[in-house]
């Protein structure tokens, strides 16, 4: 009995049969994600369908025939588990766009990794051409997936300068790279057997690319090349799963591929660039700011101090609260829930706008302020937002730039110009939190700062608001 | 039918399914979302367990060994990462939880 049972659990049809029911998961605990009440279970539902299919895999007959194996196989989870949960578990959130890179990154290099030992394995001929087509496309995009994933991740940890990096005939160098990638992958699929090939002419070639492609592009644009570089690792993971020929390997990564193309396409609309402009670089660096306003730059800046601003706010209708990644930094997120308590305990409407790209990720705003548990109904977003402007008295920018950066309206020669943003200026009056006059992520100069109705409140965010609080409080 | 075709009308419309599930999230959602289908790719992991019974010589092994830990970190780091925030919008003051409840259905 036990012996049958054990033939029946390494049967193919078994494991096929748990691969469609590991895929059913993902998708269903996917479309979980779509809803906020429904997240949580739907992402513990997707880790399931993981689950199932990883053990399916380890069920087929074979894997355990040689004992070695099975101690690869342990060593290699216990190592992955061992990095990755202290990893996600003690993140802060606001380095949460970081650790997306980095596990995207993994994932891209897994692909690669994967592909390399495919072709050893094949070497010599007698691999079907079809896999070898998609092992080849799976190698190259995971190489630029782990190269470029890890760059992004060097730029935003700020290990790397945030500025655009470019060298002189940067788009003719990543042209002439990708054509050594195709041109290499058309050769091995034509049947030249050659080690060096695969691994200068596809794994190096590729992982300069991604390099390559990554370094030129801004800070402010992060968010969308991880994006872009989680599709792309999704398609390079369907790839290698159409070269295996696992269902759930294509449907998985088939997904994250559609899926990311569209979020790409969303947060890219978001900033109003296109998605070939981003990659072609060069945006948000101190270069291409001089057509700025330089007479304006001149202007001169108001600041204010904590206790006026508590008197404006407390005797405002309405008060907009416009945060941004300086916030995040600042830990500010708890002493601002605390400043729009004491408001409404006076009577003061009090709204957060949340433009899309706030933070370094769309939604990531919403993510540091469900942290100190702002409630989801006081989230607006820009869209609704902006024509309440008009009726509010005090709006707080607190740690935003760009995103409220009127040159974007105004301004046909700034770089963000056409950039939709959250348009604080139109308000009866803006304090901006900020620590110095430094200009955003982007470099980018903001004339907000020098409208009359505008002051400035210079300091460490959470300080500043913890001071407006309590002046608040004691009014 | 060729495999290969029945292996690519699968992806086509994986394809779809992923285009029709995604677009619908809302932008609160679009952090947890990216950091949700960045697990999911992590079903790599799986390319490594199927080679790792074939594979021969030093080399091949320890490229392997490194892809199933890649792998492995991308799943499990990705999954605990997207709990983690997603955790953060559920734990709202339970007083409130009808609001909540309210404010999810109009959204």
């Amino acid at each position: 009995m036990s012996v049958a049972g054990t033939i029946f659990l390494q049967s193919v049809d078994f494991i096929d049969a748990a691969y469609i029911l590991a895929f059913a998961f993902m998708i269903y605990g996917m479309s979980g994600l779509t809803g906020p009440r429904t997240a949580v279970r739907g992402n513990q539902i997707a880790a399931v369908g993981m689950a199932i299919a990883v053990v399916a895999t380890l069920l087929r007959k074979g894997e355990f025939n040689g004992s070695g194996t099975v101690i690869l196989i342990i060593v290699g989870l216990a190592i992955g588990t061992a990095v990755g949960i202290p990893a996600a578990r003690n993140v802060k959130m606001t380095a949460m766009p970081q650790m997306v890179a980095l596990f995207n990154g993994v994932g891209g290099g897994a692909v690669a990794l994967i592909a390399w030992v495919e072709y050893r394995h094949h070497f010599g001929g007698g691999w079907p051409l079809r896999s070898e087509t998609f092992e080849l496309f799976g190698a190259i995009v995971g190489s630029i997936s782990f190269w470029g994933s890890n760059i992004a991740f060097g730029k935003l940890q700020e290990i790397l300068p945030g500025r655009p990096i470019k060298l002189a005939g940067q788009s003719m160098i990543n042209l002439v790279l990708l054509a050594i990638c195709v041109v290499s992958a058309v050769v091995l699929a034509a049947g030249v057997h050659s080690q060096a090939l695969f691994i200068l002419g596809i794994l190096v070639a590729a992982g300069a690319l991604g390099n390559m492609l990554v370094l030129p592009i801004g800070g402010a644009d992060m968010p969308v090349v991880i994006s872009l570089l989680n599709a792309f690792t999704g398609l390079s993971a369907a790839a290698t799963g159409l070269a295996l020929s696992n269902p759930v390997m294509i449907v998985a990564g088939m997904i994250v591929g559609a899926s990311g193309t569209i979020l790409t396409n969303l947060m890219a609309k978001a900033m109003n660039r296109s998605v070939p402009a981003i990659i072609a670089g060069g945006f948000g660096g101190a270069v291409a700011a001089p057509a700025g306003p330089a007479g304006e730059a001149g202007g001169t800046v108001r600041s204010t101090s904590p206790q006026d601003v508590a008197i404006q706010l407390s005797y405002a209708r309405q008060v907009v609260i416009a945060p941004g990644y300086g916030l995040a930094v600042a830990q500010a997120q708890h002493a601002v829930r605390e400043l729009e308590r004491a408001l409404e305990a006076k009577g003061v409407t009090v709204k957060y706008a949340i433009h899309p790209v706030a933070g370094r990720m769309p939604g990531h705003m919403n993510v540091l302020l469900a942290e100190a548990d702002v409630p989801y109904d006081l989230l607006r977003e820009m869209d609704d937002i902006n024509p309440e402007f008009g009726r509010t008295d005090v709006t707080l920018v607190i740690g935003a730039n760009d995103v409220t950066n009127p040159a974007a309206k105004n301004e046909p020669g700034s770089p963000i110009y056409g950039m939709p943003i959250l348009e604080v200026d139109k308000s009866a009056a803006v304090i901006v939190l900020k620590r110095s006059m430094a200009s955003g992520f982007a470099g980018i100069d903001n004339p907000l700062f020098y409208d009359p109705k505008t002051s400035m409140l210079f300091g460490d965010a959470k300080a500043s608001v913890s001071e407006i609080t309590a002046e608040v409080q004691a009014l | 039918m060729d495999p290969l075709v029945i292996d690519i009308a699968v992806l086509v419309l994986a394809g779809f399914v992923g285009f029709a599930v995604i677009s619908k999230v809302p932008n609160t959602l679009h952090t947890p979302l990216m950091s949700g289908t960045n697990a999911i790719h992590g079903i790599v992991v799986l390319g490594g367990l199927l080679l790792m019974a074939d594979s021969s010589g030093f080399l091949e092994k320890l490229l392997l060994v490194i892809a199933v830990a890649f792998g492995t970190i991308n799943v499990i780091g990705g999954f605990l990462v997207t709990d983690r925030m997603l955790g953060m919008f559920k734990a709202k003051d339970p007083p409130k939880a009808e609001d909540t409840e309210a404010e999810g259905d109009a959204k």
